[in-house]
């Protein structure tokens, strides 16, 4: 069996997971200030992505592990030529995570807007240098006979390497806006339609501008394949789809433009998974950096096992969540606290919920003043307690 | 250089990611136990502990699974001939959790969090159990990985490169079986520490007091247990690596001379590589030879005659570890968990009178002081547990195939390593302190309320 190409398609297949779901948890963190608004409206946003971002973030790490497994000289070589870039990113990828969980941790403004902020900009950074470094995978990096890096951090910023980046951004910044527009009502919903009108065209163009300098990069003659073909018309559609509020079917055009594209980079790098610019000859293949047959095997019957649990089970977090979320579970009922000072922690008065959500109860209660992060929690402070409904 | 600074870079991150990892395991585990308590009984005083310790644990694996991402990468990152020379052998237990554990502690924790009022109960506390489940099927995978480099096993040599030729073997690997065990015992104890010093807090402080007297007693009943069960799974395991690692086991005790039957010195001063007479105080005849060969009279090889065997057999070289980390870390670990032992053992006498709920006694407001206090000590374990494993295993970075010095990434300059210490440094203690702040400020909180009724939807915990 062919083992060697079957874990490149995995490799791709999971990059590729990785970009149609996380794809939108990073245009929801780039657009969770602007769509968001206010208070209510910043926690709507975030909490459309509440309990899917953390699993669509292990297909980047599942991406990653199984490329240690499989092709153990493509990691090395990429992850040590790449180092700058990756501390980066990690740097990006923890605060962004961090900021999901303690952005409500606290009711002081200026806590929240930080990490508001740091959503932003780590979900901004963070596609990017993905694309960045996909994108060098294919153009070419300075790679010796030893198939070691040469370059330094600044020969990462090759210009395609940089436009796969900013294509990227643009395609998860559609794909968000849009999934906040399929997950939300009223108020919310309209500034994410509005959003993503904006930001479609834009998208759409920048890709197209990609397919051709993909087209061109990967030295592939006067015509464009069907997969470019299929990438130009997916995204064509998602464009028109966004303007004529069919959130649903522009989500379905999103990660159909999504897939193609990644599935481009692969589909021109194969058999190559790492172009050397220095030297042709000193390229990494799929076959000299792969592992043994013994490991191929094992991780194949390992990947065939668990795969479709995992994706069943993903499938099936989707439908329990599949409702839309409305901002009025988030705000402040009259006569409150002008701050709606609620977290996960103080929603968990063990209150009815009203309309579906519990936050309601806690915010009802009037607020001590608070002064931020180190403040101490004095007893009888009111969290929902139940004789003030 | 360029090693001391990856060795230091690999230590930092590696330690403070393994703060918050036995933390998940072990809450996991014990919010797991509280929920099933809740759905069993249905008494609300046990849905209200669940959530309250929910929250600590959500806030804490927010920080492990982010710190996790660089454990991930750095592999490549820092030391990338070594990646490249095994990747396909230690790889692969490390793919296996990316889609084994991963996912699922992942994708259950969104379930659990947010689906509190649209999953049944039953489901909804099938999720709960998956958390905990993923969070330990996560530790064996990469301690298989971390014993192939302590003792390697299931591979063969092909021109020179190990591969790897049966994957059973890195599962049945005596160092990879008792040190599973004992990283699990260590996390159930860490996590039931946590549960213990918060809910002795709330008891001596908050205003549920008999709500946090029934979690009191539980992290009781699961400590005690697990910290006997881990002293015992300790010592077997020091049997295994005095087998396999034997360097590991003599500067453990800073046995420079092969001795039969060897002492157990409780305390010595001066000693290290440098000082092989240091004055031993108090020893303790046969306890070495018990500890490393489970014998009364088992002999122990001494630091140099390992030295002389291993030039012998590996070519010039020094592969003694530092001795002086050996020696204390081990002793760190032995000592404090004995003073477990004896809080543990005083606080369940303590409840069996039932004093803790009363609260009258003075002995029962000092147990709780110590309660509270006594966290600090398994995180402090933890450390030395690691020190003790990875410092022991210098200066190989897999025993006897590959040097240390020599897994290092030849394209990564000093500087870019300064670079990535120095960030991951300042983003570490920034978040970190973060964390540790909310955590305390969690655990004071006031326990909320239960719902009036035992049939009454839960809302969702959000974000």
């Amino acid at each position: 069996m062919a083992f060697v190409p079957f874990w490149f398609v995995l490799i791709a297949v999971l990059w590729t997971g990785f970009f149609i779901l996380e794809g939108f948890d990073m245009g929801v963190g780039m657009l969770n200030g602007v769509v968001g608004r206010d208070e209510a409206g910043k926690r709507t946003v975030v909490n459309t992505i509440g309990p899917l971002w953390d699993g669509n973030e292990v297909w980047l790490i599942v991406a990653v592990a199984a490329t240690f497994a499989a092709f153990p000289g493509w990691y090395a070589t990429m992850l040590s030529g790449l180092y700058l870039a990756l501390v980066l990113l990690l740097c990006a990828l923890i605060v962004r995570g961090l900021s999901f969980e303690y952005r409500g941790k606290s009711a002081s403004e200026r806590w929240r807007n930080t990490w508001t902020w740091l959503l932003a900009v780590g979900s901004l950074l963070a596609p990017f240098l993905i694309g960045l470094a996909l994108g060098d995978l294919l153009y070419g990096l300075p790679i010796g006979a030893n198939h070691e890096y040469t370059g330094s951090f600044w020969d990462l910023f090759t210009g395609y390497g940089v436009f796969t980046g900013i294509t990227l951004v643009a395609i998860c910044l559609l794909h968000g806006a849009n999934f906040i527009a399929l997950k939300t009502t009223g108020d919310v919903r309209v500034r994410a339609g509005r959003a993503a009108r904006w930001i479609a065209p834009v998208t759409a163009l920048l890709t197209l501008a990609w397919v051709f300098w993909t087209h061109v990069t990967a030295g592939g003659g006067g015509f464009l394949n069907p997969v470019e073909l299929i990438a130009i018309l997916a995204i064509l559609a998602a464009w028109v789809l966004v303007g004529a509020h069919h959130e649903g079917w522009a989500f379905t055009a999103m990660t159909v433009a999504i897939a193609i594209v990644v599935i481009t980079i692969f589909v021109d790098l194969y058999p190559r998974v790492m172009i050397s610019s220095t030297n042709h000859a000193f390229s990494l293949t799929v076959h000299n950096s792969a592992s043994p047959q013994y490991t191929l095997k094992v991780m194949t019957v390992v990947g065939l096992v668990l795969l479709p649990i995992v994706l069943a089970y993903q499938a099936w977090t989707y439908y329990v969540f599949r409702r839309r979320i409305t901002d009025e579970s988030f705000q402040p009922a009259l006569g409150a606290a002008p701050r709606p000072a609620v977290s996960a922690a103080a929603a968990m008065a063990g209150q009815p919920p009203e309309g579906g959500h519990g936050a309601s109860a806690a915010a009802t209660a009037p607020q001590p003043p608070r002064r931020g992060l180190l403040h101490r929690p004095r007893r009888h402070s009111g969290h929902g307690r139940r004789d003030e409904q | 250089m360029r090693v001391d600074l990856a060795r230091w870079e690999f230590a930092f991150v590696t330690v403070n990611h393994f703060f918050f990892v036995p933390v998940t395991i072990g809450l996991a585990f014990l919010t797991a136990l509280l929920q099933t308590a809740w759905y069993h009984r249905k008494n609300p005083e046990y849905l209200r502990l669940t959530r309250f310790f929910g929250t600590l644990l959500v806030i804490n694996v927010a920080i492990g699974v982010v710190t996790g991402l660089v454990q991930e990468f750095q592999f490549g990152m820092n030391w990338s001939a070594y990646s490249r020379l095994v990747g396909n052998i230690f790889g692969a237990p490390l793919a296996m959790e990316g889609l084994a554990a991963f996912f699922l502690e992942s994708t259950f924790l969104g379930l659990w969090l947010f689906g509190w009022d649209k999953l049944s109960r039953r489901l909804h506390l099938a999720t709960i159990w998956l958390v905990a489940a993923g969070a330990m099927l996560s530790a064996l995978f990469i301690l298989a990985a971390n014993s192939w480099m302590q003792h390697p096993v299931g591979y063969v040599t092909v021109n020179g490169r190990p591969q790897l030729n049966d994957i059973w073997a890195l599962f049945t690997n005596p160092v990879f079986i008792w040190g599973y065990a004992k990283v699990l015992l260590a996390a159930i104890t860490t996590g039931a520490a946590v549960m213990l010093a918060v809910s002795a807090w709330q008891v001596r402080r908050g205003g549920a007091r008999d709500v946090f007297a029934k979690s009191t007693r539980l992290s009781l009943i699961v400590l005690l247990p697990a910290i006997l069960l881990a002293m015992l799974v300790g010592d077997e395991l020091g049997v295994i690596e005095a087998r396999y690692q034997p360097m590991k086991i003599a500067a453990a005790e800073a046995q420079w001379t092969t001795c039969q039957p060897c002492s157990f010195s409780l305390f010595q001063i001066g000693g290290g590589n440098n000082d092989h007479t240091p004055t031993q105080l108090l020893e303790i005849p046969h306890l070495l030879s018990l500890l490393a060969t489970n014998h009364w009279n088992g002999k122990v090889i001494g630091l140099t005659p390992l030295q002389n065997q291993y030039v012998a057999k590996y070519g010039p070289g020094y592969y003694v570890p530092n001795v002086f980390i050996q020696y204390w870390s081990m002793r760190v670990m032995a000592y404090l968990a004995i003073i477990i032992v004896l809080v543990a053992l005083w606080g369940i006498w303590l409840s069996r009178r039932g004093s803790i709920t009363s609260y009258s006694s003075r002995t029962s407001r000092w147990f709780l002081w110590a309660a509270q206090w006594m966290v600090i000590l398994p995180f402090l374990m933890n450390t030395a547990g690691w020190f003790l494993t990875e410092i022991g295993r210098q200066p190989w970075i897999i025993q006897g195939i590959m040097l240390t010095k020599n897994g290092l990434s030849p394209s990564v300059s000093t500087t870019y390593l300064w670079i990535s210490v120095i960030v991951f440094f300042v983003v570490y203690a920034t978040l970190g302190t973060i964390d540790l702040i909310l955590m305390l400020r969690y655990s004071r909180k006031e326990l909320p309320p239960g719902p009036a009724h035992a049939d009454e939807p839960v809302p969702a915990m959000q974000y």
